[in-house]
């Protein structure tokens, strides 16, 4: 499978890589992994005129730590979050999941700014960003500015950002020490995508209460979305099997569940409650520990 | 439909220079198999699942049918035919054969690429950490039970210092 023709530019810098858009306006699409750009591009649901390779920005990569704040550059890979160790010691939960992204060699090109702007509703990280509360850094015509993660994922494919805007980096508070954390997934054997994923947070109290409940889902929906309904119906309790398995019963409340080849609507539904109770138990065990 | 203008690329793959004239869009795989001939790379699914694809790219594992030929330009190739001089098997490629880890060998090139991935960053894997790292390359025919009884052996070959050796012809 080929993609259609195209022209092909090199980004040597952030400015430059602005430039290039603007010249080619709606012909022009950023490649860097290129790990869901040109899947799409050889199916030829997206035909881009301009492919703009900004994989070259050495700026847009790396790990950077500014007190409790953990900055990722977007241009960042699964496998560097994946084995990051000031990652692992503070934000444990993102490795956990870029871990499990794809597959080995997927991990070696997909970049978590790349994924986040392909915003695709099986993607692992979104799940993950929710309960984070991190900050989508981007910089475009009008200038840089800073998008809220609650804010940032509208729809189907569709995120918060400008047609001209770039995703320079992620930003996210370090989890404090004590929080426990987990990401459960079913994924398919085949992609690696998430039939469905459940990305959870816990704080708890000193009396074993929970005090703080995060709940993230990706694949059960067109988007990925905080589980509220799960969240609240925890917050302040004790935690044990029945608590949360009535409590992972409100997973999908309010939300259109996807039905397909690789799961039926019933079943992903299903999943989908399992994965967060086994995520939410998990995580609480963690925290204890 | 009017191709693309030419884009010069200059690579080196397995150790040689070659530079070639490509479309944007021609795909790292047919740079590799249709540019220079180098066959043993295949194309399995197109879409970046199935892993036959799986050359090397500046040493690291990647699926060249999801790597565009001009992203490779200045970088290192290393495909199935790199890995031992022509004519001789790698430790890895003679414990694929001794331990029967293929069958009709369409993903197994791809395989060993994933593999030797897997043995350079952890020399003796666990039956877990073999399975995980070969998550992207599919196999129809062999259930992958052998396929992971020849990582573990070529783990041990190399570990032990074995080269390439000229394919010996069954006694």
């Amino acid at each position: 499978m080929h993609p259609y023709p195209f022209e092909y530019h090199r980004a040597t810098s952030l400015a430059d890589a602005m430039t290039l858009l603007t010249e080619h306006g709606d012909d022009g699409k950023l490649l860097a992994g290129g790990h869901s750009l040109l899947p799409v591009m050889k199916l030829r649901l997206a035909q881009p005129a301009h492919l703009i390779d900004i994989t070259g920005i050495q700026d847009l990569k790396g790990v950077r730590v500014d007190g409790d704040t953990i900055e990722i550059g977007a241009l960042t890979t699964h496998h560097a979050i994946a084995t990051d160790t000031t990652l692992a010691d503070r934000l444990g939960l993102l490795p956990e999941i870029a871990h499990v992204v794809g597959d080995q060699q997927v991990r070696s090109r997909g970049t978590i700014g790349g994924a986040l702007a392909h915003a695709d509703p099986a993607a692992d990280y979104p799940a993950g960003m929710l309960v984070l509360d991190a900050e989508v850094l981007a910089s475009g015509p009008s200038g840089e500015r800073v998008i809220p993660i609650a804010d940032f994922f509208l729809g189907f494919l569709t995120t918060a950002l400008e047609p001209q805007e770039i995703i320079t980096a992620i930003r996210i508070p370090a989890l404090p020490p004590g929080t426990g954390f987990r990401y459960e997934k079913m994924a398919n054997p085949a992609s690696g995508y998430a039939i469905v994923g459940v990305a959870a947070v816990i704080e708890t109290a000193d009396d074993g209460t929970v005090s703080d409940l995060r709940v993230g889902i990706t694949g059960a929906g067109d988007v990925a979305y905080r589980a509220t309904g799960v969240e609240d119906a925890l917050r302040g309790s004790m935690l044990d099997e029945v608590t949360v398995k009535t409590a992972a019963s409100h997973a999908i409340d309010g939300i259109e569940v996807l039905g397909d080849v690789h799961a039926p609507i019933e079943y992903r539904g299903t999943i989908t409650k399992n994965l967060t109770r086994r995520a939410i138990l998990t995580a609480f065990e963690r925290a204890r520990a | 439909m009017t191709p693309s203008p030419r884009f010069p690329i200059s690579t080196t793959i397995n150790g040689a220079p070659r530079s070639a004239e490509v479309e944007p869009r021609t795909l790292l795989v047919h740079l590799i198999r249709d540019e220079f001939g180098l066959t043993g790379t295949q194309t399995g699914c197109e879409t970046g699942q199935c892993g036959a694809c799986t050359v090397h790219l500046n040493g690291t594992a990647v699926k060249s049918c999801m790597v565009l030929a001009v992203q490779a330009d200045g970088q290192e190739i290393t495909t199935i035919e790199g890995i031992a001089p022509r004519g001789q098997l790698h430790p890895i490629q003679q414990a694929f054969w001794e331990e029967h880890g293929l069958q009709c060998g369409y993903c197994t090139p791809g395989v060993i690429m994933s593999s030797l991935n897997l043995l350079a960053e952890h020399p003796d894997p666990t039956d877990t950490e073999i399975r995980d790292a070969l998550e992207g390359n599919i196999c129809r025919c062999t259930g992958y039970h052998n396929i992971v009884k020849s990582v573990h052996e070529a783990a041990t070959r190399i570990a032990r210092g074995d080269q390439p050796q000229p394919i010996r012809t069954p006694e």
